[in-house]
């Protein structure tokens, strides 16, 4: 048989270079397979790739729609990020960026008026609560009933979905909507202000805790224990890390950062709390974190691409009448191919 | 046997390169009819790279094999055992919820035929059996089985193959020294019959014991090939090694105070079975203790009681005349314990992170290297720089992974992580396995080094040798029971084989 063949030989170190080049291959090799996808709806692929890229990129329009798109997928892509990297498998970024809406919603329609210097800090920090206080619930589950956080985590989306719908269609609910099932807008004063076209403050938010997660990897003592206890449970407990302490945190933080995520979408560029807020974030947020192989600064380069890709592909459908699922593909795409790239970083072929 | 003997096997120029690791270099030797070879060399010598070669696991890159004869092509481990080669791997390769017979038919019968024909199956094995000393259970579940008694069943399984060639790794890795003798004895016979057996050890004793030639492999390559009646163990570890080892210094010294005491220990597994039961145990300042015993039968208990990783179900640990309370890995940390683990990989070390990292796993809390909650990388570095050269850890620098090192370098890093502190106590656990001649005698002579230095020594391990030429007393573990102290000089190693088995003043029909 021809496959057995092929055989992978471990590298001993990864040529930096390849370590480099690898993530765009991945890129390049996804727009590649996805050409005959493209061709088949009958327009020229490098047209409709051209009308991506404009639509993407090509205007000041287009970058501030891509910004606002990327700015929720760097919470939920850093949430991810920080909690895989503690072999923490938190699946309900999405469950944690509505709670971190809810809670914009309850204290940023009215409840209490403050100006904006203060009322956006408040609200933030209590969709930071709110998201991290959602996802600890597992955490204690797991450190002690040992409860495998991938069934809570992800089940725990659908409960929150479900207290959000009652949220907009009963207590939270907008009586001037015209009877649509959405809450109370955010209040002026804890509107976030924007920066270019829809692009908002919360993009700024993102990058600075994109780089303080970067300095918490690196240089703090959590950041450390967290690595080690995802890189080696067992010697991490051997050596004495308070493992169940420091899973905890990362699921506050974890949580917290998915939480402000939402906060930022409610208050930064939709203005109310809908069912409809995240076509996905959380789940989008996991395929962000991997294609960054969870470094927070990669977080942010990756959540601007597959942003770029649904904006981008949201311009090719209306210019050339293409089903914009075809991001979806290309998204779906880039992921094997990075999760392929990334084994021959570290993997070298041989054919024998 | 003698050299006029059919050559049964023949590898001629055997290479094989893992990245820029030569794992074997133009290897090229004979295996006669009849005869037992012994590939003998440390760890990384190659040993395994090219026994998997012969058994189809691997591919080589260059070189040829002949099997009575014939040259071998696209070799693959099914056509090794028509072509009537055997391995028993050093890791056993059986389906514990099976029987013994099932185990040895299994495979040997076609798939789709709806009836066994067991009767003539068990006869045959049966017959295997006594011929060659090999008794077994038939009926018995390979799970409830020993490990000496599994390793007859792997034995069983290649005969009834009608194997010509018979390639045992590191067999008597898991036997006690009674096992040890059968399994010899067995050997011989099976070489009688005709059989020709690889014998793949670094133990100088065993192969001498065994074997009629000796292959010596260093670094990928063969560097001798000698008949074993010819040379000496001294010889032969001068060949594997490349150069003369250094004496260790040994000295008897009087101990000091205790500084652990088990008194009454007993610890019970979730299932109520005990692990440890009633283990009364003490360790002085300036000496070593020695806890024999074949592994699994409470050793890993012990180690993870003293590390602070379990409690006792009932009786007291003591430190230094203290009774611990709640024990943890960090408290014992704290009160100067040196744990020296017997799984570098998962347990001691962090393969994926850097070597400085690992470095103060267990003391980065501490203010020499953080302060407000931030690390300080520097410091650690440094640290990470002098504990490289004061223990000779060859790595390229303290920002290097730790899964590149080899693993006396590995052993290196924990005993340097551990000993710096100046250790009130050193809890060892197999601190040699795996290691490289020079290694072992490095790792030893640290532990001497220590106890010289007023440190108290409690060292588990599985090998005889190494209990018997480091410790100043011994206890033996055998189904969670100790024994009573004893002098290593008044005791044979006959007498540590029975009490390791759980029958001691009983004498066995082994061998």
């Amino acid at each position: 048989m021809q496959l057995s063949q092929l055989r992978l030989e471990p590298r001993e170190s990864t040529p930096l270079w390849l370590a480099a080049v690898a993530p765009l291959g991945a890129i390049v090799a996804a727009l590649i397979l996805c050409v005959p996808l493209v061709s088949w709806t009958g327009v020229s692929p490098f047209q409709s790739y051209g009308v991506m890229l404009r639509g993407a990129i090509g205007s000041g329009f287009a970058i501030s729609e891509t910004l606002s798109r990327a700015t929720p997928l760097m919470f939920t892509g850093l949430a991810v990020a920080i909690a895989f990297r503690a072999r923490f498998w938190n699946i309900g970024a999405e469950g944690q960026f509505y709670a971190g809406a809810v809670a914009a919603t309850l204290m940023g329609t009215g409840l209490i008026t403050l100006p904006p210097i203060l009322m956006i800090p408040l609200i933030l920090t209590a969709g930071f609560l709110f998201g991290g206080l959602l996802l600890l619930l597992p955490a204690l589950l797991k450190t002690r009933l040992s409860v495998d956080e991938v069934v809570t985590t992800l089940l725990l989306n659908f409960v929150v979905l479900l207290i959000v719908s009652y949220l907009v269609e009963g207590p939270l609910k907008d009586p001037s909507a015209l009877g649509w099932p959405q809450a109370v807008p955010i209040i002026d004063q804890g509107t976030f202000p924007n920066l270019l076209g829809r692009s908002h403050l919360g993009l700024i938010i993102a990058v600075i805790s994109a780089l303080l997660i970067w300095l918490l990897n690196d240089r703090a003592v959590l950041g450390y224990r967290m690595k080690a206890i995802g890189a080696n449970r067992i010697a991490a407990q051997f050596a004495g890390i308070p493992i169940d302490r420091i899973i905890l945190a990362t699921a506050l933080l974890s949580g917290g950062l998915a939480g402000m995520g939402g906060v930022s979408e409610v208050a930064g560029l939709k203005g109310y709390l809908s069912l409809d807020l995240s076509p996905g974030f959380g789940y989008t947020g996991i395929i962000v974190a991997m294609l960054a192989q969870l470094h927070p600064i990669g977080v942010l380069a990756s959540s601007i691409f597959i942003a770029a890709i649904y904006v981008g592909a949201d311009a090719m459908s209306r210019a050339a009448n293409l089903p914009s699922y075809l991001a979806d593909v290309i998204v779906s795409a880039s992921l094997l191919c990075m999760l392929v790239s990334i084994l021959l970083t570290r993997y070298r072929v041989r054919w024998k | 046997m003698n050299a006029e003997s059919e050559i049964v096997l023949q590898l001629s120029q055997i290479s094989k390169r893992f990245g820029r690791l030569l794992a074997n270099d133009q290897i090229s030797l004979e295996l006669r009819r009849g005869e037992v070879l012994a590939l003998l060399g440390e760890n990384g010598a190659g040993k395994t790279t090219l026994m998997n070669i012969l058994f189809g696991h691997d591919v080589a890159d260059s070189g040829t094999i002949a099997l009575f004869g014939h040259p071998l092509k696209d070799h693959t481990p099914r056509s090794a055992l028509a072509a009537g080669i055997g391995m028993v791997h050093q890791h056993f390769t059986l389906a514990d919820n099976l029987t013994v017979l099932d185990n040895v038919i299994l495979g040997t019968e076609p798939l789709w035929r709806p009836w066994q024909n067991r009767r003539a199956a068990r006869d045959r094995l049966m017959q295997l059996s006594k011929n060659f000393g090999l008794s077994v259970r038939p009926d018995a579940r390979i799970g409830d089985l020993s490990v000496g008694e599994r390793q007859r069943v792997e034995i069983l399984k290649a005969l009834y193959r009608e194997v010509k060639i018979l390639i045992l790794d590191e067999p008597t890795a898991v036997l006690t020294p009674q096992e040890t003798e059968a399994l010899f004895a067995t050997l011989r016979k099976l070489t009688q019959s005709g059989l020709s057996i690889v014998f793949i050890s670094h133990k100088l004793q065993e192969v001498m014991a065994v074997s009629d030639r000796v292959v010596v492999l260093r670094s990928g390559k063969v560097v001798a090939t000698v008949q074993t009646a010819a040379t000496s163990p001294a010889k032969l570890a001068e060949l594997m090694v490349g150069q003369p080892l250094p004496k260790m210094q040994r000295e008897a010294m009087t101990p000091g105070q205790p500084v652990l005491t088990l008194n009454k220990v007993t610890v019970t597994a979730s299932d109520d079975r005990p692990l440890l039961e009633n283990v009364d145990l003490r360790v002085r300042e300036f000496e070593i203790v020695g806890i024999a015993g074949v592994s699994g039968n409470g050793q890993g208990t012990l180690f993870n009681l003293v590390s602070g990783l379990a409690a006792p179900t009932q009786g007291t640990i003591e430190l230094y005349g203290k009774p611990i309370a709640a024990p943890s890995p960090l408290g014992m940390v704290q009160a100067k314990v040196a744990r020296i683990p017997e799984d570098r990989h998962t347990t001691g070390l962090i393969p994926d992170m850097s070597i400085w990292e690992n470095l103060i796993l267990e003391t980065h809390q501490e203010p020499g290297f953080s302060q407000h909650g931030l690390l300080k990388r520097e410091a650690a570095h440094e640290y990470a720089a002098d504990l490289i050269q004061s223990f000779d850890v060859r790595c390229p620098s303290p920002d290097a992974i730790v899964r590149l090192l080899s693993g006396g370098n590995m052993q290196k890093l924990i005993l340097g992580r551990v000993l710096s502190r100046n250790p009130k106590l050193i809890l060892a656990s197999q601190p040699t396995r795996g290691l490289d001649l020079g290694a072992v005698t490095y790792v030893h002579q640290q532990l001497l080094n220590a106890k010289a230095r007023g440190a108290a020594v409690l060292l588990i391990s599985e090998d005889l040798e190494e209990l018997l030429s480091l410790s100043d007393r011994l206890y033996v573990l055998s189904q969670g029971r100790i024994s009573e102290s004893l002098k290593p000089e008044a005791v044979s190693v006959r007498d540590l084989g029975l009490m390791m088995a759980g029958k001691p003043g009983q004498v066995t029909d082994a061998a």
